[in-house]
């Protein structure tokens, strides 16, 4: 269920490349909320400001200008050591290449965010077992993602990004590495289980078959949100 | 996360062979060059720590090491004798004469010549025979490296070996018999000649004669008496020069350390040893940092501090570094055991281990050194590019 409390909000969000006249403007004043509980798809050509958008929304990248608070913090406002303790704890990733690390098996790999959150290891793989057998696949805990096809080495990546809970989880195109009915297993599995707990979605995405999943939709362009519709809206 | 870095680096079993050749590689090179230089050093001053029983040597001023005899007068030994704190002194000759063997060919010998009553300075370990037996006529003590080598009896036919010098056998100093009553165990010369002890007055007489003949005066301080104080009253009222034995051995180590290029040619090769390990293992290292960069940044955006991960990559580091030197050091050790009794000069004492495992250490820093940058720069940011 979506909350009315906005979890994220950017107003005039600036951010600029280089400087002079190679200088490239990514983000030119983007305006955003996204609420607990809810999906939201950021969508739009390439080069239009979405990777920019959600690496600054998870504190990966300093904004230049504007104001970005995310889960009731002013991201510009922390320290380098503040936003890494900030990641670790409140956010979740699932990248496009899912970013497995290939000598550790799959329980392994979903034990990470809490290794860095200093759980003991037998501890940490347990939890991770766990989280593997919600996502459907743990009797893979013992497998590298070598041994694993596309879709399951995706349910590992989301299950690595939700075992230590975080409130906010951002996806980079979760699905551009996967075939459709595939790719549409892994949104269900994402809305099943990344969004429980008023948890907030965001997902970057080109692929418009997966938009149904989204609770609303921002359309990006030239560095700017054009639009923030349903899905339903946006089909028409 | 210490435990995510292992299986990062053992994961990848052929880097981390390859890491652990090269260090292996370099640590042995290292080790073992280090370990024969410091034999060779050590044959340079084996006749000083085999001469155990004195506490000071005594010797014209104008020595620079052990075999640089310049000797003195007779009457030298008297006044050191004659001062206060001086327990005992005796005189000890040593020079380099040629022995005449069997088949006629010449050989130079290191000639000791000991104490007649008291044979002060004689060698620790006797195989055959007994230092006592020096007081019998024409009597001398061969080593057993010279004695089944350089000394030994020509083979009785063409082809076959030659047979030991044993007690009994004789050879001919300065056209002067000598009888082998015994062999014994010495250290190695720098030289590799054979080592003969005798009695003072015998090995004067088999020395070409000249007007003084005294090498040195082995000097034994009195309990409670300061070796270097006794040092400086004994150089005091002889004009001669006087060592402790620590001493002594440093100026001759010194003396060859300076003028026989040894240190260089052996550091050429320690150096060589270091630098090929450093590029080894940092190539690899970084290499190995580099494929796994992408998952660093995964880290990094996932929480991980730079802390923490400099924390990994120097574990990484270290248990490359501490295996590889493990096996470097027990294959130098292998090599050096292999080769105990014979010709190799070959010491390795712990202060070498030590300084081994340290020089391992700089490669492993050096080489984590340039993949702690890279990940500390790394902007975690590009774990959303494909």
């Amino acid at each position: 269920m979506v909350s009315l409390d906005p979890i994220i909000r950017c107003s005039k969000l600036t951010k600029t490349y280089g400087q002079g006249e190679s200088a490239v403007q990514a983000l030119r004043g983007i305006e955003l909320e996204a609420f607990a509980g809810e999906l939201l798809m950021l969508v739009g050509p390439s080069g239009c400001g979405k990777t920019t958008l959600i690496s600054v929304l998870s504190s990966l990248l300093d904004a230049d200008g504007g104001e970005c608070r995310v889960l009731e913090r002013d991201l510009r406002s922390l320290s380098a050591a503040e936003k890494t303790a900030f990641r670790a704890r409140s956010i979740g990733f699932v990248f496009q290449a899912f970013n497995l690390i290939p000598t550790l098996t799959a329980a392994e790999n979903v034990a990470v965010p809490l290794l860095i959150q200093d759980m003991p290891r037998r501890a940490a793989v347990r939890r991770a077992t766990e989280m593997l057998e919600r996502v459907g696949i743990g009797d893979k805990a013992g497998k590298l993602p070598s041994q694993l096809s596309g879709g399951q080495q995706q349910r590992v990546a989301i299950a690595r990004a939700i075992v230590h809970e975080p409130r906010l989880v951002v996806c980079d195109e979760p699905t551009s590495a996967l075939d459709h009915q595939t790719g549409e297993r892994v949104l269900k599995l994402l809305r099943e289980n990344a969004l429980r707990d008023g948890r907030t979605l965001v997902i970057v995405t080109h692929d418009h078959r997966i938009f149904p999943y989204a609770d609303r939709i921002a359309q990006m362009d030239d560095g700017r949100v054009v639009s923030v519709q349903r899905p339903s809206e946006k089909s028409q | 996360m210490m435990y995510v870095a292992l299986r990062m680096l053992l994961g990848d079993r052929a880097k981390y062979f390859g890491l652990i050749f090269g260090l292996t590689f370099a640590s042995l090179v290292l080790t073992q060059q280090s370990a024969v230089f410091l034999g060779l050093m050590t044959r340079t001053f084996g006749a000083i720590t085999d001469t155990g029983v004195a506490d000071i040597w005594v010797m014209d001023p104008k020595v620079q090491y052990i075999d640089d005899i310049k000797p003195m007068s007779d009457t030298a030994l008297l006044r050191v004798r004659g001062i206060e704190g001086v327990d005992w002194a005796v005189p000890l000759y040593k020079s380099l004469l040629k022995a005449r063997l069997e088949n006629g060919n010449f050989q130079s010998v290191n000639v000791f010549g000991l104490d007649d009553a008291t044979l002060a300075g004689g060698p620790h370990t006797m195989l055959e025979g007994r230092v006592e037996d020096l007081r019998m006529s024409d009597a001398v003590i061969v080593d057993s490296v010279g004695a089944q080598g350089k000394l030994a009896k020509p083979p009785s036919k063409p082809g076959g070996k030659p047979t030991p010098l044993h007690v009994g056998d004789s050879l001919e100093l300065n056209d002067r018999r000598a009888v082998v009553v015994g062999i014994c165990k010495v250290s190695r010369t720098f030289q590799s000649q054979p080592v003969l002890y005798t009695t003072y007055s015998r090995a004067t007489t088999f020395a070409p004669h000249e007007r003084k003949m005294l090498s040195f005066i082995l000097v034994k301080a009195k309990p409670g008496i300061a070796e270097a104080d006794l040092c400086a009253r004994i150089r005091e009222r002889t004009g001669l020069e006087a060592y402790e034995k620590e001493t002594f051995i440093e100026k001759t180590m010194g003396y060859f350390m300076k003028y026989t290029g040894i240190p260089i040619n052996f550091g050429t090769a320690v150096a060589l040893g270091f630098v090929v390990g450093v590029a080894i293992v940092a190539q690899l290292f970084y290499s190995f940092t580099l494929e796994n960069l992408r998952y660093f940044a995964t880290l990094k955006a996932m929480g991980a501090s730079n802390f923490r991960l400099l924390r990994m990559i120097l574990l990484q580091a270290l248990l490359v570094g501490a295996t590889g030197y493990g096996i470097g050091v027990g294959l130098a050790s292998l090599f050096g055991y292999s080769f105990r009794d014979t010709e190799l000069a070959f010491r390795l004492p712990w202060q070498l281990l030590l300084g081994s495992a340290g020089a391992v250490m700089v490669i492993c820093a050096l080489s984590a050194a340039l993949s702690l940058l890279k990940v500390v720069r790394l902007e975690p940011a590009v774990v959303f590019k494909a």
